[in-house]
């Protein structure tokens, strides 16, 4: 082992004329445990009160000043760390590898968000999560994003989570975490790319809303899935629709779904065939994909520091002298390069099978976005899409029921139904 | 709607079935305690880059002193630039570049070395002198005051022997001492 001496060069002296004493070390301690599980209570405390004031007390002004709150304390004063967003490479990491040690407040960071997506939807994205409720803050002027590119884009997301969980999973590092774009601004410090791309963010954020929620957070896909099935959901009116479409436009981020109309029979005929096509396209995708991944995988393999250093090595090895720090340092430790390369090929086909696992998935994504984009829903009134509807509880106040429930003046000529 | 909400009923308690299995799982291997990340300083090849990869503006590594480990020389190789021009505390003699280490006289001949912590950026120039042509008393750790306590450290991402892993918030620190030695 480099640095290891037999015995010390220099004998320590003994100090017998002045009686010197020995000075220890200073020790500054951790936070301790008490506050770990501090954060654990304030994220269930935030969790709940986000729930109830979605769903029940139905209040904007009470999520911002809780979104205001989350940004503070996990944002600015935790530092951005532990996140739930990042805490699923840590939870994907302990599945994959037994002797990962994971510790308690990192597993509820991860699951408690998705407990509480399946029962009252994505209720920490409005104003739990210090990311989310940032960007919300900075949103002044949304533009609606047209429809097409809002559906291409977001798919980048449960990309952005395969990937993610590829990395995590075969212990290639935390790339959610390596790319956090809003952590740097958190702690007010970090590299020049990723401060530049979180400003960026916040400044594009200004105009379109929530650009890292809605096409990048991989947590958000995984959630918006969760949500999808959720026990209750977030309602733009309290009481009956009275297809009034006075909320039609207040969504910034795109989650209203119209209620539809009656189609003719011709276009219902087409869209039957579109779907029959788009199921029988969805083995070939995955094929396709999966085999994709394996490639994909094999490459992104390299980022591995086993494998890259084995590169290395093997490149060099009787060729070129030692200039890079890793392979010469790994010289100097006397390890064996044949169990290198050994390792090297174990990690290496972990990443094609994962690879492979994720290019399905991707493709599971993708078809299913086909086929549901074929499906011609009926939709009888106006509500909020259950995977994307993040619960900012903006569009509350425009329905004329709402108002009614509030006792505050209604529009002219909005229809109204007596509260039933 | 009926066939639908039931549907949905399934997935959602099939999740959530799911979502318990999988804790269940978890939580055998989950720790009460938190972890935090440590520097190994007997892999610690003094490479330099734990001044600059940390995520904070300062490192939060600094160089810390095993007293009993150190021979307390006149000549520390730790503190003196290879070749100076006298043993004196001059600045052009000392290898640290923010003078972050200040040594007291003890008694004839020793001198007894301390680090100004604020100063120290973690840079490691100290070190490996001491490492090369002394005792090895002076390493690194990460100072936890100042640590954030990444996901991820962005220092251990980059180490090239690998030297910076998570160690139990219970015991802190793999400080250097005589013992181990021997």
């Amino acid at each position: 082992m480099i640095g290891l001496l037999a015995s010390p060069r220099f004998p320590p002296p003994e100090f017998t004329e002045t009686g010197h004493q020995l000075p220890g070390f200073t020790i500054p301690l951790p936070r301790g445990p008490l506050l770990e599980h501090l954060d654990v209570v304030v994220l269930l405390a935030a969790l709940f009160l986000a729930a109830w004031l979605t769903l029940r007390h139905r209040s904007r002004r009470g999520l911002v000043a809780l979104g205001i709150f989350s940004v503070l304390y996990f944002g600015f004063w935790r530092k951005g760390c532990i996140c739930s967003i990042g805490s699923i490479q840590n939870i994907a990491q302990g599945l994959a590898d037994s002797s990962f040690g994971l510790p308690a407040t990192v597993l509820v960071f991860g699951l408690a968000p998705l407990v509480f997506a399946l029962l009252f939807g994505r209720v920490f994205c409005s104003a739990v999560c210090p990311h989310g409720a940032l960007q919300d803050l900075v949103l002044i002027k949304p533009i609606t994003v047209p429809g097409w590119l809002e559906q291409g884009l977001r798919l980048i997301p449960y990309t952005y989570l395969g990937l993610a969980m590829i990395f995590a999973a075969t212990g290639g590092g935390y790339i959610i975490c390596q790319y956090d774009p809003f952590v740097t601004l958190f702690r007010l410090s970090g590299s020049v790319l990723m401060v530049s791309c979180g400003i960026g963010l916040l400044a594009l954020g200004m105009f379109v809303g929530r650009p890292y929620c809605r096409f990048l957070c991989p947590y958000g896909a995984l959630l918006g899935l969760a949500s999808n099935v959720s026990k209750w959901r977030v309602r733009i009116t309290p009481d009956t629709c009275t297809q009034c479409r006075l909320c039609e436009q207040t969504c910034p981020f795109g989650a209203i779904n119209k209620s539809t109309v009656e189609t003719p029979s011709r276009t219902v005929t087409m869209d039957k065939w579109r779907l029959a096509a788009m199921i029988l396209l969805l083995p070939v995708l995955i094929g396709v994909s999966g085999w994709f991944g394996g490639v994909t995988g094999k490459a992104l393999a390299r980022k591995h520091r086993t494998v890259n250093l084995a590169e290395r090595i093997f490149e060099r090895t009787g060729k070129v002298p030692d200039t890079i720090l890793t392979t010469a340092v790994f010289r100097r430790t006397g390890a064996s390069i044949e169990s290198l390369y050994a390792n090297a090929r174990v990690v290496r086909d972990r990443y094609v099978l994962a690879g492979r696992l994720c290019g399905v998935w991707i493709a599971l994504v993708v078809g299913g976005k086909l086929i549901t984009l074929a499906i011609r829903r009926k939709r009888h009134d106006y509500e909020a899409d259950q995977t994307r509807c993040i619960a900012c509880a903006r569009c509350f106040k425009f329905c004329p029921q709402e108002l009614q429930r509030l006792g505050l003046p209604i529009p002219e000529g909005a229809p109204l139904m007596p509260p039933s | 709607m009926k066939r639908r909400d039931f549907f949905r009923g399934v997935v959602r308690n099939a999740t959530a079935i799911g979502l318990g299995g999988m804790l269940l799982g978890l939580i055998r291997k989950a720790k009460a305690d938190g972890t935090v990340w440590q520097i190994d300083p007997w892999k610690c090849t003094q490479c330099g880059r734990c001044a600059t990869q940390c995520v904070l503006e300062q490192s939060a590594v600094k160089c810390v002193h095993s007293f009993d480990m150190c021979g307390y020389c006149r000549l520390c190789t730790g503190y003196f630039e290879p070749q100076p021009n006298k043993l004196n505390t001059a600045a052009e003699n000392q290898l640290c570049p923010t003078g972050a280490i200040f040594r007291t006289f003890v008694e004839d001949p020793y001198y007894e070395y301390k680090i100004n912590e604020p100063l120290c950026i973690g840079c490691a120039k100290c070190v490996s002198g001491c490492t090369m042509f002394g005792n090895g008393s002076l390493h690194l750790q990460i100072r936890h005051d100042l640590c954030v306590n990444c996901n991820e450290c962005s220092i251990a991402r980059v180490c090239p022997p690998d030297a910076i892993h998570r160690v139990p918030v219970g015991q802190p620190y793999k400080f250097k001492s005589r013992e181990e030695t021997t």
